[in-house]
């Protein structure tokens, strides 16, 4: 658990992070977002020191964040940055084995893990490890980059704008993959990103900053469905509100009993992908398929439109 | 009271302190070849200005030490320098027994000392400034001034380096006149050939490489070897070739220096000519072509213009180091400043060779900052013409 | 095929330096037409071996100790606790930039007397310049991100500079070497004129007999150290430079 309490920086007369306060619960992903400026970086630069507050506290799992010397705080926490930061003259598995290496573990160890770490990144390790970061592609050189973080398994990962740097193809890739670390090592991870359809996509919790203050801190649902002010309300988008809110459910809880004609889908696609393909197909209702392809009911324009209401 | 230091004031201070009260403020000699004898500031000077040199130095070097404004630091650091040259000539004439043109009076290492030490707490306030380029001229122009001005006024007449001075006072001018003569004309050589040979480099590939190579294999041979090896084939030229020998050439003397200059000059010509060019964005180019110019158009509207800035920094490179290699020419007859030093290493007269060199360094400083400027002033106004 | 011939250029060049000092006297030949009244036409007040040794000592001793000095400055001013130096560090490189290196040498004279001490001087100062400005460059140009990695990791201030400033900037504090050994050598043949023992002595023994041989081998002697060393360095900072994903800068 992360607790930040009336956290404030302030370069000379302006606060950058101005009072803010919040409690990050274990195992979940947290989004920060805010648009350039706004003190979100900040905000999470004081998290592992990187930025030094003017006031207030951070406390990890119980623990003021200044009781330990600032670079052995931050060998604890993972931090993964836009541009990924590898050190161009250190092979990738060098450069996985940073911290590992900063805390003094055996070679066999380091070895171990940066292998384990690759193949989970689906980065063969043989012809990876020895490699050097500009030999690699965007998107090889972003995994490097979570892999380095990820190192020596700390509880909390810092990201800032992590996928900032890819293309959309590989963006979705990207965050596939980190979602699918997530549930695996049940890290709290905390990121940044200017993006809103990142963050719902990916946070339990959104964070909303604006210029230094917190504006809103809450489920994706709630934020799309009660907008704190209309700064929150502009960055999700008004036109695209109710299909935000459909990509957070999926078909499972929209299905209907009966039947249906032409392609299915299946009960894990987002309700988003539903609809549009009902209406890009043109039709009323398609059946849904569960995980063995058998069909187990319909989803309906009708209920997924209700669905896309506005909670009350 | 909150009392802070400041951390290159330190170091500015305890200089100064050394200059101040360890080291000689000026030597007295008894002719100029003799050894010297070391003297005091307190002896150098008369009273009451002994005491109160000193008595400026402490109130300077406290305001380096501590933590005070930028002009009052500007201010104390001028104070201090000009006192520092004022009272040296007073020194000069002060130590100089009436009517002993024998005597040698030079300044001595706690003078130059105390200089370095308030210099760099000027040239720190300046760099604060952060100056515009013309505003760095004016000032270089009010420091050529101040010292005119201490020349003229004759009161630095009984220093030693000014007593050589007045022994070859028509001579210096002289080689005034040459060492220019060979730093500008060289460089001047350097860009009529080196502007078309860059641009000939640019567009033809092949050259490119095989030039810049041969170029700067030529800037890896030592300067006097240099000079020295010109002399054969200028000695055939001016003994075969009718009417060369009338247009001043020679084996030795002016000629071999003045190629051997010209030849150092290409290298950076040249070169930065080509990266200048190459450095022209594709965009721009593409988009003088797309608008139907031609290639001389596009050179010359495009190219050339985009490039200057980078061309003006090979000048740049070329003059400075043009006037210090010009002191070189001496040692085969080609005259300028190195004949005052190398005649003054000859006779181990140390205010000779200061004579040859001071005005050496003041000349390629003051070209450094004219054209570090005038790089500067070309650099910024790109932006607006394209814009506007 | 083709990308050989300058190795072999090179091979080729350093055989005949070798087998010049090793044997002067095989290429006397080639030096006879450029003496007039059978003066000789190979240096012979001294080995060229000895001098040629000399040379490369003195120029080994000051790019040493200079690039030791100037590497240490350009860290002390890149740290927090130096920073008030670095704006006026730059500025005295600039401004020591213009001072010539034969004005250095010159100066340097009346401080210390005349022999090796003054050519010491000299280049060890003029040399500190061009390694302090890359080194400074070097320190001060490393990509943010990869230092905010570096901090983020945990690293120390001086484990940054040790594993990540430092080693990212060896091609640049290469370059700079480069080019304070090239002006070295050339500028430690004028120390002749203050007495040192070096390769200047067979070029002013030329100048003063009139001995064209004696000059063309002085001169060329240095020259060809010059392009040798020049392109071993260059070498070096290639293979630095490729080690870490940046194109070597060819000038």
């Amino acid at each position: 658990m992360i607790e930040i309490e009336h956290i404030t920086k302030r370069y000379g007369e302006t606060a950058v992070v101005d009072d803010v306060s919040m409690v990050i619960e274990p195992r979940t992903l947290t989004a920060i977002v805010g648009t350039s400026g706004s003190g979100k970086t900040t905000l999470l630069r004081m998290i592992n020191r990187l930025v030094e507050p003017s006031s207030g506290a951070i406390r990890i799992d119980g623990v003021d964040n200044r009781s330990v010397p600032g670079p052995q705080l931050r060998r604890s926490i993972g931090y993964a940055i836009q541009g990924n930061g590898l050190f161009p003259h250190r092979t990738v598995a060098q450069n996985i084995g940073t911290v590992p290496v900063l805390l003094g573990w055996d070679t066999a160890r380091i070895k171990a893990r940066v292998d384990e770490l690759l193949s989970l990144l689906q980065l063969d390790p043989a012809a990876f490890g020895p490699r050097y970061p500009h030999e690699l592609s965007g998107g090889q050189q972003q995994r490097v980059g979570v892999a380095r973080a990820l190192a020596a398994g700390p509880n909390v990962l810092l990201m800032d704008e992590p996928f900032g740097a890819l293309d959309p193809i590989i963006r979705t890739k990207a965050q596939e993959d980190l979602r699918a670390i997530q549930k695996r090592f049940g890290t709290t991870i905390i990121l940044v990103t200017h993006d809103m359809e990142e963050a719902v996509h990916l946070g339990d919790r959104i964070a909303v900053m604006d210029a230094g203050k917190l504006v809103q801190y809450a489920t994706p649902e709630e934020i799309l469905a009660n907008p704190a002010s209309d700064f929150v309300e502009t960055l999700i988008g008004a036109s695209d509100r109710p299909f935000r809110l459909l990509s957070l459910g999926e078909v499972r809880d929209a299905v209907e009993p009966g039947g249906a004609e032409g392609a299915a889908i299946d009960v894990d696609a987002t309700q988003r992908d539903a609809l549009a393909e009902l209406l890009w197909s043109g039709r009323g209702a398609m059946p849904v398929t569960s995980g063995d392809g058998k069909v187990i009911g319909r989803v309906t324009v009708e209920g997924l439109v209700k669905r896309a209401a506005r909670p009350t | 009271m909150d009392i802070r230091f400041d951390k290159l004031g330190v170091v500015i201070a305890a200089i100064a302190a050394y200059g101040a009260y360890v080291a000689p403020f000026a030597i007295f000699r008894a002719n100029r070849i003799v050894p010297g004898e070391p003297r005091s500031i307190l002896e150098a000077l008369p009273q009451p200005l002994g005491p109160l040199l000193l008595v400026a130095l402490v109130a300077a070097g406290l305001v380096a030490l501590l933590k005070t404004p930028l002009p009052v630091r500007l201010l104390a650091s001028i104070a201090a320098l000009a006192s520092l040259v004022l009272l040296i000539g007073i020194a000069a004439t002060y130590l100089t027994p009436e009517g002993n043109t024998f005597a040698r009076v030079s300044p001595a290492s706690g003078f130059w000392v105390s200089i370095f030490a308030f210099t760099l707490l000027l040239a720190d306030g300046l760099t604060r400034l952060q100056l515009s380029p013309l505003g760095r001229i004016v000032a270089l122009a009010l420091a050529a001034a101040a010292i005119s001005w201490l020349l003229a006024s004759g009161r630095w007449d009984s220093l030693s380096i000014l007593k050589e001075y007045f022994n070859r006072s028509d001579v210096f001018w002289s080689e005034a006149q040459r060492h220019v003569t060979l730093a500008l004309g060289s460089l001047a050589g350097a860009v009529i050939v080196g502007l078309p040979l860059g641009i000939l480099c640019h567009r033809v590939e092949a050259l490119r490489a095989g030039v810049l190579n041969v170029l700067n294999i030529i800037q890896t041979i030592p300067s006097i070897a240099l000079f020295g090896i010109l002399i054969a084939p200028l000695g055939w030229i001016a003994a075969n070739v009718p009417g060369a020998a009338a247009i001043g050439i020679r084996g030795i003397g002016v000629a071999p220096a003045f190629v051997a200059l010209f030849l150092y000059s290409l290298l950076p010509v040249v070169a930065n000519t080509v990266v200048g060019l190459g450095g022209v964005p594709r965009a721009a180019n593409d988009a003088a072509r797309g608008m139907g110019m031609t290639g001389w158009q596009r050179l010359w509207r495009v190219e050339f213009p985009l490039a200057f800035p980078v061309i003006l920094t090979g000048i740049r490179i070329v003059l400075v180091q043009n006037i210090g290699l010009a002191t070189i020419a001496a040692l085969i007859g080609g005259g300028g400043f190195g004949v005052f030093v190398f005649q003054g290493i000859g006779q181990m007269a140390m205010d000779l060779v200061l004579l040859g060199a001071v005005p050496t360094v003041a000349m390629a400083f003051a070209a450094a900052i004219i054209l570090d400027a005038v790089v500067e002033i070309a650099a910024t106004r790109r932006p607006v013409t394209v814009t506007a | 095929m083709r990308a050989w011939i300058p190795t072999i250029l090179r091979l080729l060049l350093l055989a005949v330096l070798v087998a010049f000092l090793a044997n002067p006297y095989w290429f006397e030949p080639l030096f006879r037409p450029l003496t007039q009244n059978g003066a000789p036409a190979i240096y012979n007040q001294g080995s060229l071996l000895s001098l040629t040794l000399q040379h490369l000592k003195i120029v080994a001793i000051a790019t040493a100790a200079a690039i030791v000095v100037a590497i240490s400055l350009a860290i002390l001013v890149t740290r927090p606790a130096g920073a008030e130096f670095l704006p006026l560090s730059r500025s005295l490189v600039n401004i020591g930039q213009t001072f010539p290196p034969v004005a250095v040498l010159a100066l340097a004279v009346p401080a210390v007397g005349f022999g090796e001490k003054p050519t010491l001087i000299a280049l060890f100062l003029y040399g500190l310049l061009p390694i302090f400005e890359n080194t400074l460059t070097g320190l001060t140009t490393t990509p943010a991100n990869v230092v905010e990695a570096a901090r983020g990791a945990g690293m120390t201030g001086r484990q940054r500079l040790v594993g990540i400033e430092l080693p990212l900037s060896v091609p640049v504090i290469l370059a700079g070497i480069r080019l304070s050994v090239v002006i070295s050598l050339a500028t430690a043949t004028i120390g002749s004129t203050v007495a040192a023992k070096t390769l200047g002595e067979v070029i002013i023994a030329g100048l003063l007999s009139n001995n064209l041989a004696f000059v063309l081998q002085g001169g060329l002697l240095v020259a060809a150290l010059a392009v040798l060393i020049y392109d071993a360095l260059s070498a070096l900072e290639r293979m630095a430079a490729r080690r870490m994903g940046q194109v070597a800068r060819n000038d």
